[in-house]
């Protein structure tokens, strides 16, 4: 039964903890993803959604338990990890003087794709998310929403096997936000590849993942299908039932220097997003 | 192509990309050769030590090498705070080959500003002394270029942001430059400032440049300054990479 169970899920989280001095971020959460499951991972502000992503990602070591993705352990074979996964930041992580090509290049080449697919994978990607025509175009010159899809596209170049999506429709419109859904849902049916999100907007949750997590100040509160998180808090909607687990207190997240410097840096090179 | 070339690779296309960057970083050098090197050419001539513009040259063109190198290591605050950085760190690449590629990208681009610098003390009167030492002058100015491109990436894998930049400025990059021999002879001057200026490591570049382009004497012997600068290289590289490692983006 045991072994049946670790063989259908592609993620394992046990005791999960992350401190950072005397604050602790992720507070021993457990959790599996199923292989081929849309799963959204669904907190307020400063709940711990980006440190456990971060963790699962390899970019930060936990204080203490055990991850095991697609058969590694992060701790141990941090590159087994990181062939295994695709990741669109909440924040842009493109170069903004490449062009939207180079980027894919580049982005091949760490992975390791064999160079006689390479090119031929990237105009794939490219025409898929609607970008083949500004593929030698800066990616600078790009708006908000062709950079989301770029960054899309770029994850999964490598075919991984598992998609982090850490807010991947922040600040997109209906259309956008929709194209992209259909997108990643295609390729979830085709490839059987997991998708791992998370969003504020809790209707996109109830409608996309087939199920959610619900964290906050670093512990797992309610696990199940929207349905099921609907029903356990008598609630008409998923936004109810996240309010009624997680109270109505506004969350303040600290600026950290990072934050400081990404706002000198926009004045001082008239960035936009 | 693998990682190190593709990391390279990005960096010369940025620099040559940045067309502003390129003419903007011309201005001080050219400042400095006309401020300095005409400002101070007679006197430095009556005190019969010969043509200023001739010594001033190399140092010139090493002062434009050490700037760039160390912003083009710092440049790595940039790709962190654009979110760059994360993309690569989550790449199943060792973390040296992408501080590797780096390092080597940045001091290129370094080494390149110190040609164009190059050319332009030729225009305002500079001749080099013999044309076949001029390949022993390009690895002098390449080992440089490593150097402090080692060095930002160093300090940059330590900072957050860029608030301490000005510190770096004012108080690591401003005195490795006045204090190295660029712009005066190392003969006769106090103990103090023969004892600072061994210590600077640029002095080491300043005199190796100047032994190779203008057949001056060299203050060190050239054997200690090549050797100076290939071991504080490698240390240095050693350095950035230990730091670079314990980035966590």
């Amino acid at each position: 039964m045991d072994v049946i169970q670790a063989n259908d899920n592609i993620i394992t989280v046990s005791s999960l903890a992350k401190k950072f001095d005397d604050f602790t971020a992720v507070d021993g959460i457990s959790f599996e993803v199923k292989k081929g499951e849309i799963f959204a991972f669904l907190g307020p502000n400063g709940a711990g959604k980006s440190t456990t992503i971060k963790m699962l990602t390899t970019l930060l070591h936990p204080t203490s338990g055990q991850i095991i993705l697609n058969g590694f352990n992060p701790s141990r074979d941090k590159d087994g990890v990181r062939k295994s996964l695709g990741i669109v930041f909440q924040d842009p992580s493109l170069d903004d003087d490449l062009t939207a090509f180079e980027n894919m290049q580049f982005h091949a080449i760490c992975y390791k794709v064999p160079s006689n697919i390479r090119s031929s994978r990237i105009e794939e990607l490219l025409k898929f998310v609607e970008l083949w025509d500004r593929k030698g175009d800066l990616v600078k010159t790009f708006s908000g929403g062709m950079k989301r899809r770029l960054e899309i596209a770029r994850g999964l170049l490598h075919h991984p096997r598992v998609l982090f999506l850490d807010e991947p429709t922040l600040g997109l419109d209906p259309q956008t936000r929709n194209h992209m859904w259909s997108y990643v849902k295609d390729i979830n049916k085709k490839e059987g590849m997991t998708v791992f999100f998370t969003t504020h907007y809790m209707e996109e949750a109830d409608r996309v993942a087939e199920r959610i997590a619900v964290i906050d100040h670093g512990k797992i509160i309610a696990m199940g299908t929207g349905d099921e998180l609907k029903k356990q808090t008598n609630s008409e909607t998923l936004e109810d039932a996240f309010l009624s687990l997680t109270g109505h207190k506004i969350r303040e997240e600290e600026a950290t220097g990072l934050d400081r410097m990404r706002r000198m840096g926009q004045m001082w090179r008239g960035k936009r997003r | 192509m693998n990682v190190i070339y593709i990391m390279w690779l990005r960096q010369l296309k940025k620099y040559f990309r940045s067309k502003s960057r390129i003419i903007g970083s011309l201005g001080q050098p050219l400042l400095f050769l006309l401020a300095f090197g005409f400002g101070f050419g007679a006197i430095f001539k009556k005190a019969g030590a010969g043509n200023y513009i001739q010594f001033l040259a190399p140092g010139i063109i090493i002062m434009s090498v050490l700037f760039t190198g160390i912003f083009s290591g710092i440049d790595l605050i940039w790709d962190r705070q654009f979110g760059f950085l994360k993309e690569t760190m989550v790449a199943p690449v060792s973390r040296l080959q992408i501080m590797l590629g780096k390092t080597l990208g940045g001091a290129t681009v370094a080494a390149l500003q110190g040609v164009i610098v190059f050319v332009l003390t030729l225009i305002v009167g500079f001749r080099p002394h013999d044309l076949i030492l001029l390949p022993v002058g390009a690895v002098v100015v390449f080992l440089v270029a490593l150097l402090f491109t080692s060095l930002g990436i160093a300090l940059a894998s330590t900072m957050e942001d860029m608030q301490g930049f000005q510190l770096i400025m004012n108080f690591l990059v401003m005195p490795i430059f006045f204090l190295s021999g660029a712009l005066f002879p190392l003969e006769g001057l106090p103990k103090v400032m023969d004892v600072i200026a061994a210590l600077d490591p640029l002095s080491y570049g300043v005199d190796g440049l100047r032994f190779a382009f203008i057949g001056a004497q060299s203050v060190f012997g050239f054997g200690t300054d090549m050797l100076v600068l290939v071991v504080l290289t490698a240390v240095l590289l050693g350095l950035g990479s230990r730091l670079f490692e314990r980035i966590q983006a």
